[in-house]
Order: structure tokens, then sequence, then C-alpha cells
């Protein structure tokens, strides 16, 4: 029978490690991360996980190890943030392009400067183009579910990628919630043995890994993980159902929540959407025809799944914790792109919040629907909208 | 008639086809390791494959596999740079726990071990990892185009270290990467040199048999990055040693005061006391070493820096406990 424990987001994130019984896990510490590893460590002293956990020195030597060990033949685990996922940027190309179904858990947390360890997606947001799935949890509970997800479509024959799963700093993170752990042996069932036939180091069968692409053949291997990230749409939608079947418990892609009739409707990932939902059903008892969507599944990005959204509504107010300078937010960016070509389109507006840890507060959802309907009533003056800003500071 | 039993194994794990350089030095080191490791896992394992590579980016990593060729007969992974031995961790970790026997090669050149690779090598050792770590030492960033590395010697004309109407060239003592393995306490390391094979494979079994980290730095003469002709390869790599400029020795379990040194040969007159080598007298001269190379062409015409040379090739030497005299 599963159990039910009150733990915090990383708890749920090492359970899931251990639960998905990884032979290697290489990691090192960082704000918000560091309980993740911590608690592995605690598990693999007790007995009660049956891996090798490499005390590296840096994150960028996490990665490197990870990489190794999986290239190896294993299924291998990692945790980190913000400048640690940073500092590993140039390794999670190498690990997609090898095709090595790593999986890493990530309290999403701002990058410097200024130094800051609360909470954004700016860290796993700049890894999008890298190659690696990501999901994103509500919850705690999401946190340890989309862990055990995550690896059962990344070492998916029909996708090997590598896999991050966020969760937001210290929101998650640090914050205790029940959580229910499932049975050791409907998790051994749900994803099997990981025996990859791609990637071994056995000298009974010698193979060479990481060659070098000439002009001839690049292109192709990097268009191989562009159809192995396609390949994923159809893999998350089997797992997320297998997923049901086995535990209870569904995940959508994108998660619809009071969308009908909406002609407002508040896109949003991770923890924020707790908020916007509470506060999408305040706005519905004042007769606002509001809704919201939660992103589960960032790359691949689900960009059917926002043309249906799209169809039912007037506005789209994108709710993001990230910014790229000199456009605006990623998922706006990713949004736009979904709906460039539809003949009919609703208003999409970028609202950049709660960076660096700063609340989302129902105020601000207030400024992000007045902002909407005076786009609806007069047209789009700005597109992108910071939200929050202390202009007495500025 | 008897047949004679080759010096080494006749098994090959670098096919030829490669693509290095006529005389390449390093080439001849990938030759060399995997023979001597196969021999030495045969040994200790009765199994002479029983051993994976990881491999920094750099000469030996580009010319040996270009989708879809490999010159590797070993299983074999390259991931970037600065990481061979991160990446190596990680495989040996792997290996741990599917309970295979073997030991893991990580293999750099000196840009990937010196500068860049350092942090990832010195974790790699800390943790004792069972795995060698082989420096290919040839002295430069080769695979960029000859740009100097903290292992560039002094003096030493390079893309980056140009000699000019304010430099003499390379211009800081070289850093041995071999002290400062040495100093993590590890089971072995060593210095070798292409110009003596057979001491170079002693001390590749040597590594490869020891359980936890070893590490081997060996001196591969670079072709067009040291300005030589092909067919000098390995007698350039010789006379370093012989001139006293590269020293041979090994050190167990970090203990600085019993560092073992190989006889340089080439007629010098080396000095024991206790079984421990105390002094060299060097006959053959370091300009023989230098004459040949294109790349300190220039110091022949600043006497004093070649006398920088000769102080800085002392004081390694005083270093290892031994005071050398250089003709």
């Amino acid at each position: 029978m599963p159990i039910r424990k009150v733990m915090k987001g990383n708890e749920a994130a090492a359970w899931a490690a251990k639960l998905a019984k990884p032979k290697v896990v290489a990691a090192f510490p960082i704000t918000p991360s560091t309980l993740v590893p911590e608690k592995i460590s605690e598990f693999v002293a007790d007995g009660e996980m049956d891996a090798e956990f490499i005390k590296v020195e840096s994150e960028h030597s996490a990665i490197s190890a990870c990489v190794g060990a999986s290239a190896a033949g294993v299924r291998v685990f990692t945790a980190t943030a913000s400048q640690g996922l940073a500092l590993m940027h140039e390794i999670l190309f190498i690990a997609a392009g090898m095709r090595l179904p790593i999986v890493m858990a990530i309290g999403n947390r701002s990058l410097s400067a200024p130094i800051n360890i609360w909470n954004d997606w700016q860290d796993t947001i700049s890894e999008r183009d890298t190659g690696w799935l990501q999901f994103y949890a509500e919850n705690n509970q999401e946190a340890l579910d989309l862990v055990l997800a995550a690896f059962k479509v990344a070492e998916d024959e029909r996708v090997l990628l590598p896999a991050m799963v966020g969760f937001d700093a210290f929101i998650l993170t640090h914050t205790v919630e029940p959580v229910e752990i499932p049975d050791q042996e409907v998790v051994d069932e749900f994803l099997g043995e990981y025996v990859p036939k791609h990637a071994y180091l056995d000298p009974e069968r010698p193979i060479t890994q990481g060659a070098l692409g000439f002009p001839a053949h690049y292109m192709e291997a990097r268009y191989t993980v562009w159809e192995a990230m396609e390949n994923a749409r159809e893999v998350i939608k089997e797992v997320f159902a297998e997923f049901e079947k086995k535990f209870g418990r569904k995940y959508h892609i994108i998660e619809e929540y009071r969308t009908d009739d909406a002609e407002i409707i508040l896109v949003t990932m991770g923890s924020l959407a707790g908020t916007v939902k509470e506060f999408v059903d305040k706005k519905r008892e004042e007769d606002v025809r509001i809704g919201a969507a939660k992103i589960t599944v960032y790359r691949p990005f689900p960009i059917e799944e926002i043309r249906a959204l799209a169809k039912k509504t007037k506005i789209l107010a994108i709710l993001e914790k990230d910014i790229s300078f000199g456009s605006g937010g990623a998922v706006y960016a990713d949004v736009g792109r979904a709906l460039i070509n539809e003949k009919e389109r609703p208003v999409v507006l970028d609202f950049i919040i709660g960076l660096g840890g700063r609340d989302v507060t129902f105020e601000n959802l207030e400024e992000v629907v007045d902002i909407a309907e005076k786009a609806l009533g007069e047209g789009v003056e700005e597109e992108i909208h910071w939200i929050g800003l202390r202009k007495e500071i500025l | 008639m008897a047949v004679r039993k080759p010096p080494i194994t006749t098994r090959e794990y670098w096919a030829p086809g490669h693509a290095a350089c006529a005389g390449c030095g390093p080439a001849i080191v990938m030759k060399l390791a995997t023979k001597a490791f196969s021999e030495a896992m045969e040994e200790k394992y009765g199994n002479p494959d029983a051993f994976a590579i990881a491999h920094a980016t750099g000469c030996m990593e580009v010319v040996s596999a270009v989708f879809p060729y490999t010159a590797w007969k070993a299983p074999w992974v390259h991931v970037a740079f600065e990481n061979a031995a991160a990446a190596a961790s990680g495989v040996d970790a792997a290996w741990k726990k599917l309970g295979r026997k073997g030991k893991i090669l990580a293999i750099g050149g000196d840009g990937g071990t010196a500068d860049i690779g350092m942090q990832a090598l010195s974790g790699m050792l800390e943790r004792w990892h069972n795995v060698v770590y082989l420096m290919y030492d040839n002295e430069a960033y080769m695979n960029t185009g000859i740009q100097r590395s903290s292992s560039t010697p002094y003096g030493a004309w390079t893309t980056t270290s140009p000699p000019g109407k304010y430099s003499i060239g390379e211009d800081k003592p070289k850093k041995w990467v071999a002290l400062i393995a040495a100093a993590h306490l590890v089971p072995y390391v060593a210095t070798a040199n292409i110009g003596n094979p057979y001491d170079f494979v002693r001390k590749m079994k040597k590594a490869a048999k020891v359980d936890g980290p070893a590490f081997v730095q060996v001196l591969a003469p670079c072709v067009p990055g040291w300005r030589t002709p092909p067919e000098k390869t390995v007698e350039i790599a010789r006379l370093a040693i012989e001139t006293g400029v590269w020293p041979l020795f090994e050190i167990e379990n970090g203990d600085f005061h019993n560092i073992k040194i190989q006889s340089p040969g080439g007629g010098a007159k080396v000095k024991r006391e206790g079984g421990k080598v105390v002094a060299i007298e060097f006959k053959k001269p370091i300009e023989e070493y230098l004459k040949l190379q294109g790349r300190f062409k220039h110091l022949f015409k600043k006497p004093e820096a070649i006398q920088v040379m000769k102080d800085q090739i002392k004081a390694m030497w005083k270093v290892l406990g031994v005071e050398v005299t250089l003709p």
C-alpha cells in the first residue's frame, strides 16, 4: 500500500530517485537543492538505496560524471539549481546529443547578479534549447510523480533524451506537504530495468561514443534530437496515461482550470499555478469569465495544446518568472510561435512576475486582469508588462 | 627455430587509419598505453580487454573518432575538453555497480589536464576512483594550433608566446602536474617519456594494476607544434631525458621523501646514497635537445635565456631531492 508522509519538495524528489533505483547519483550542494543529495546520501548510508553516490567537486563534474555513467549504460540521477545548472550548461547539450536519459531534479532559482537564492525559472528556462525534456511541478506530490514519469519518458526508445523536473525554490523545495509515496513494486513495474541498446561501455562489445561529427553528419545528428523531442509528445501522453493507471493521479501536458467560456486565461507554470487557480475561483465568484492553464511539460513545447486553448478565449495572459532581455518572456515567445499561423487567435500578453522570490499576490493578479481587460477594450498598447515592480526605488 | 617473444602484446586497441600527423608523439602514447593496459588487465584479472577509456577533447580525440569511423577497439567515450576525469569517475561508478572488474583509463593532453581540466582531475584523484589518468604532454594546445599552456616550458615559441622585441617566448617555468597529482597522496604517480618506451609501458602497467587512482604524465613531442622533423620524434623525446630536461620519477602514496628516480642514460653519472638517487651529473647539454626544435630556435641568440632554462631544470630536480649538474 502506498504510504503518505509529510515532506519537503526536495525530499519528494529524493524519494522519487530512491524509487527509480538509479545505479549512479552524482551531485553537488547548492541552495535550494542541497537537501536532495543529502537525503540520497542518507538513503545510501542506510542501505536503503543501492547506488554509487559520487561526491563531485562541482556541478560541471556532477553532470560530466552523470554523462560518463549513463554512457556506461546505467540509470543516473542528479539534482541542482540556478548557478549550478548554468555551470552544467555546456554538458547539457552533450547529454542530449549523446542521447543519454539522465534525470535531474531542479529547485527552480534565479540567476546572479545580484546573487539571490529565491525562486524564479530563469535557470531551467535558460536551458530550454539544450535538448532536455522539461517538466514543472505545482506541488511536492507532482515533484515526486514527475521525476518518475520523466525517467519513463526519457528512457523510452523513441525518445532517449535527458529530462529535468523543476519545482520552485523554497515555495516547494523547503515547504512540507503530505505526499503519497507509491509502492516500490508498482514503481518497478512502471519503470522496468534500464537496459540501453545504444549506450554502454562494455569490453565484450566495444563501441565509440562522443565522436566528432563533420558537416556531412552533424546536422543529421541534431535532427535526430529534434525528432526524439517530437516523438516525446506522444510518449508523454502514453506515460501519463500509464501513470494514472498505476498510481491513480492524472497528469496533463497542459492542465486547464475553468477555461470553458473564459474570456481571459492566465497561463503559467509551477507552483504559481496554485495561486492562479485560487485567484480564478475568487474572480469567478465576482462573475469574471476567467480561467487558468498550467504548462506541466515545457519541452517539448505543447504547441497543439496551446492552439486548442487559444480557441477558447479572447486573451491569453502569460505569467512567467523569467525574462529574455531584449525580447520578453520565454513562454510568451513559445506561445507566440504556436499561434503565429493560426487564422484566428486571441490577444497574447506577457507578464513578468515574481522574479528572485518576489511574492505573487492577488493584488498583482488583479493588475494583470486590469491590463488584460483594458487591452480587450482599447487594444494592445504594450505587450510585455513587469508586474509588482517597486517603482519608488527605481 | 626459436621465436622471440615480442616485448609487448601484439593485441591492438589503437587501429591504423587514424588521422594523426606523421611522426606524432601522442599517437605512440595511445598505442603503447593501451597495450600496457591490456597486459596489466590480463595479469590482474585474466581479461586483457577489461578497461574502458574516457577521453578529453584534443588532438588524439579528434584524430581517432571521426564519425562514422573509429580507431578504438576498446570501449571509448569522449564528452568534452575539461572533464575526462569527471566522466571517468562516472564510468568507474557505473562499472562498480555493474560488478565489472577492470580499470578506467582517462586520457587528456596538457591543456585538458594542467589547465582547463585541473579541477576535475583533482576531484577524481581525491575521490579515489579506480582510474588511471594519462596526461600526454606535448607542452601546448596543439589541437587549436599551438597556443601555450601552463605545461609549456620556459622559452618555447607558441602562437600565444611569440618571441619578439619584448618577449623571450614563453616566460614562465613549466607547471609539473605530476607533483600536484602526487600531493593528493594517491597510490601511484609517475612521469614517463616515449623516448623510453620500456619505462613508459612498465609505469602504465603499474598504474593500471594499483587499486585506486593513478596519474602518469608522459612527454610526447608534437611535430608541427615543436617544429621538428617527423622522423626525429622519439630521438628528441629521448634527448629530453638524457639532457635532464625531463626527469623520470615515481611517487607512491605521496611519499615525497622516497621518490624513485630512473636513470637518465646518455652517459649521465648517477650518484646514489642508501639506494636513493641524490645527484646526477649530466653529460649531454640541453642545447642538443633544444637545437633540434624550431620552437627554441630563437633562444640561441640569447644564451642568458638558456641559462634561465638550466636554472629551472635544476630547481625542478631539487624538488625531487636530486642535485644536478648540467654541462
